[in-house]
């Protein structure tokens, strides 16, 4: 197909409509014999038209045109040990780094030391352990949020925001970040530093278990500033960059290998 | 080539008398489960195209990507993944959970999840009472590599052909969604793998997945910055979108989250385009556009003006000769273009929407010949396209005149009838525009071509071809009277009987003659 060589700078110059050439129809133009009218076709979702192109995706996804996908290969470094204070876990990739810092230094509560797999989590949980004030409002107003993500609603007790979970968002009974606490003594920062890597004696489920609990009755705590810097000042800054700048990107042209 | 099913369905639905813009053709009733074709990633030998397109018509055309760690599986010694039994099972859950030393639970995981490559495993596995229940444990403890690893069982039961294993996946699915608002791109980006696995085998899946939060997961998940994320959220996104119920469940809280915005965000050309990521978003698109819920929303979001842009982008590419799967993403970028190209919103001339920018049609062209080059099944497409942009629009039919785009156009009618067929509707869309247009037509190579189509075996080929010469006889009268001398006649005597042609084969010789 030899296409002509203006084209390719047109292509590079600006925006522009071609002024149209003046348009004048015959009413015999498409009429009976004849059958065509210009018109914008509209295909749906499962039309035959889209066949070839759907296969196309479908080897793609199945690495069949390209090569297998094959997750990057990780560096291997020599071994070094997490600085979080207290924490004496050692690595020899990046990777594996990142994944256990984020997992249990990245959103630590700093009064008790519970790590939790979100921001959002560790949140809530601030608000519902360690806000005295939030225990006061609690009494007047539903103040138990929903755990999901984009559902707006509030609730009088932890009990009833956990059958809210498991009726209406379908979460199991025992949902890991929203177990009701065992009454403890008072807590205060410093006291029950509980090191984030549980020890291995816990079985399966409660393994590292940073449940987060809901106070069921008032546990005496430090006088603490009001307003919205409560939550914030408790969360560890994330200003740890782990230097992974490089993307994956298009896998397959990784490995054309010169096939192409 | 085309199959001939697919040109006369095509065929038919261009040229029928009762053609309406809103046309649907009713969807093929799925067939019973007939086994069709999985594939299931490396270990599938090169299929034939034809068995890949009968498993497309059944609806059985499911995709799962299978992320495999093989560096690390190479530096345990590369051994060979053995079937385990329900003992050898009960042993490696009893290590993870209870080892004394974390690499030995570790590796207990490890030497599960090779196992669970095997579908026998996975059937043990999961009809093995509390051994998923362990597993989450073990996916939601605070011991990273653990936890890493259980993902890693959990993607390979993911991989599963059986809809019971998906299903017994179940419990771990509020655990994926609530990862996906952490911070760890590797494990966000398995979880993503996972579920979109999970999406496309199981309704009973999907059916908890809504309810969960999925789509408001997804559409905080699409803001990370790291690619390997994205890409693996436009997956698990596609999967979701293109499951059969998606039109009335999902599609519109999708469209009513912010996902829409991030997504069209993710297409825009320029240097931080991904084509890895922007390949999964446009069929993400692709997918809410041909399903018709709510396409002005997508236009009011600067959808048609993003897809333009995209298309140059590409043109350029392949101009750079920078075109390494770039078929990938055209495909669903014209189909997401064309389509939308139908949107009512589009009758509003002038109007802010409006793609109206030539370049799009030397893009187009240039796109087309990298298609004949390099994927010639891709050609239809591209020419949809082209027949959406001209087909109510004189200045692009200009733009086709003045740019020197017919001879080019010419080119492609022996690829194949659907091409054809194509090709020569976007000359009717030019022709019927009158005079000024005819004359810029005839005289030239297009006698040629059309005495030739006029030839074919295919009736619908022919078909077309006849409008087209109706067309130009009207406007460019000297047109009949070449035809003559080129033996037209003979070539229109042909066709005589055929019962399709014959009216307007004879319709045609009345005129002809009567110059």
């Amino acid at each position: 197909m030899q296409l002509p060589p203006a084209l390719h700078s047109r292509l590079a110059g600006g925006p522009g409509a071609a002024e149209p050439l003046p348009v004048e129809r015959d009413p015999a133009a498409g009429a009976p014999p004849f059958r065509f009218a210009a018109r914008r076709v509209r295909f749906p979702r499962e039309h035959e038209f889209f066949e070839d192109g759907d296969v196309l995706r479908h080897l793609y996804l199945q690495d069949v045109l390209t090569q297998v996908t094959e997750a990057p290969e990780r560096p291997r470094v020599p071994e070094f040990t997490c600085q979080v204070a207290g924490c004496c876990q050692v690595f020899d990739s990046l990777e594996d780094y990142e994944h256990h810092y984020h997992t249990l230094h990245r959103n630590v509560c700093s009064f008790c030391r519970r790590a939790f797999p979100s921001v959002h989590l560790l949140d809530v949980h601030i608000l519902e352990w360690h806000d005295s004030l939030f225990q006061i409002l609690s009494e007047r107003q539903d103040m138990y949020q929903c755990l999901v993500e984009g559902c707006a609603e509030k609730f009088k007790t932890s009990k009833d925001r956990k059958d809210h979970l498991v009726r209406c968002h379908l979460y199991p009974a025992d949902f890991r970040f929203d177990k009701p606490k065992k009454s403890r003594g008072p807590a205060t920062p410093g006291a029950a530093v509980r090191a984030s890597a549980e020890a291995p004696g816990d079985d399966g489920e409660q393994s590292g278990g940073d449940a987060m609990e809901v106070c069921s009755e008032h546990a005496a705590s430090l006088p603490e500033p009001v307003g919205e810097r409560r939550t914030s000042g408790h969360r560890i800054p994330s200003t740890i960059c782990f230097g992974q700048g490089a993307s994956r990107g298009f896998k397959s042209t990784k490995k054309k290998k010169g096939h192409q | 080539m085309p199959s001939f099913r697919l040109v006369e369905r095509f065929a038919a639905f261009l040229l029928s008398a009762n053609f309406i813009q809103a046309h649907h053709v009713e969807r093929k009733a799925g067939s019973p489960q007939t086994g069709g074709l999985r594939g299931r990633g490396a270990t599938v030998p090169p299929t034939g195209a034809g068995a890949l397109r009968k498993a497309r018509r059944e609806q059985q055309l499911i995709s799962k990507r299978l992320l495999r760690d093989d560096a690390s599986e190479e530096a345990e010694g590369g051994c060979v993944a053995m079937i385990l039994g329900e003992t050898e099972i009960q042993h490696f859950l009893r290590l993870a959970q209870q080892g004394t030393e974390e690499k030995e639970r570790e590796r207990a995981l490890v030497s599960l999840r090779r196992g669970l490559q095997h579908p026998e495993t996975q059937q043990t596995f999961i009809w093995l009472e509390g051994s998923m229940r362990t597993l989450v444990g073990l996916l939601t403890s605070n011991q990273a590599l653990l936890q890493l690893e259980a993902a890693r069982c959990l993607h390979e039961l993911s991989h599963s052909e059986q809809s019971a294993v998906a299903e017994a996946c179940l419990p771990a699915t509020s655990y994926l969604l609530t990862y996906l608002s952490g911070h760890s791109s590797d494990f966000i980006e398995l979880c993503l793998y996972t579920l979109g696995n999970l999406i496309v085998e199981s309704e009973a899946v999907r059916r908890q997945l809504l309810p969960q939060g999925i789509v408001p997961a997804l559409a905080a998940c699409i803001q990370s910055p790291h690619l390997t994320v994205l890409e693996a959220l436009g997956y698990a996104l596609s999967q979701l979108l293109q499951v059969k119920e998606a039109p009335e469940m999902i599609i519109p809280s999708v469209l009513g989250s912010t996902l829409p915005e991030h997504i069209l965000r993710l297409l825009q050309p320029g240097p931080k385009l991904n084509l890895g990521v922007a390949v999964e978003f446009a069929w993400c698109l692709h997918y809410i556009i041909c399903s018709q819920v709510d396409n002005t929303l997508l236009i009011s979001h600067g959808g048609l003006s993003t897809l333009g842009l995209l298309l140059l982008d590409m043109a350029g590419a392949v101009q750079r000769t920078e075109d390494t799967g770039l078929e990938l993403l055209a495909c669903p970028v014209l189909r997401c273009l064309s389509n939308l190209l139908t949107e009512a919103a589009m009758e509003v001339v002038g109007g802010q929407n409006q793609l109206e920018d030539e370049r799009v049609v030397a893009a187009l062209f240039i796109l087309l010949q990298f298609f004949l080059q390099k994927q010639p099944s891709l050609l239809p497409e591209g020419l949809w396209l082209l027949n959406n942009l001209t087909a109510n629009s004189p200045s692009f039919c200009t733009s086709l005149l003045s740019m020197d785009l017919i001879e080019p156009l010419l080119q492609l009618l022996p690829v194949s009838n659907v091409v054809s067929i194509l090709v020569l509707t976007v000359l009717c869309n030019v022709a019927e525009k009158g005079p000024a247009y005819c004359q810029r037509l005839w005289p030239g190579p297009l006698l040629s071509c059309l005495i030739g189509t006029l030839a074919s075996p295919d009736i619908e080929v022919v078909g077309q071809s006849l409008e087209l010469l109706q067309l130009l006889f009207l406007y460019q009268p000297e047109a009949a009277k070449d035809f003559l001398q080129q033996s037209g006649l003979q070539v229109l005597e042909r066709h005589q009987e055929e019962a399709q042609l014959q009216d307007r084969v004879h319709a045609l010789q009345q005129t002809a003659l009567h110059q």
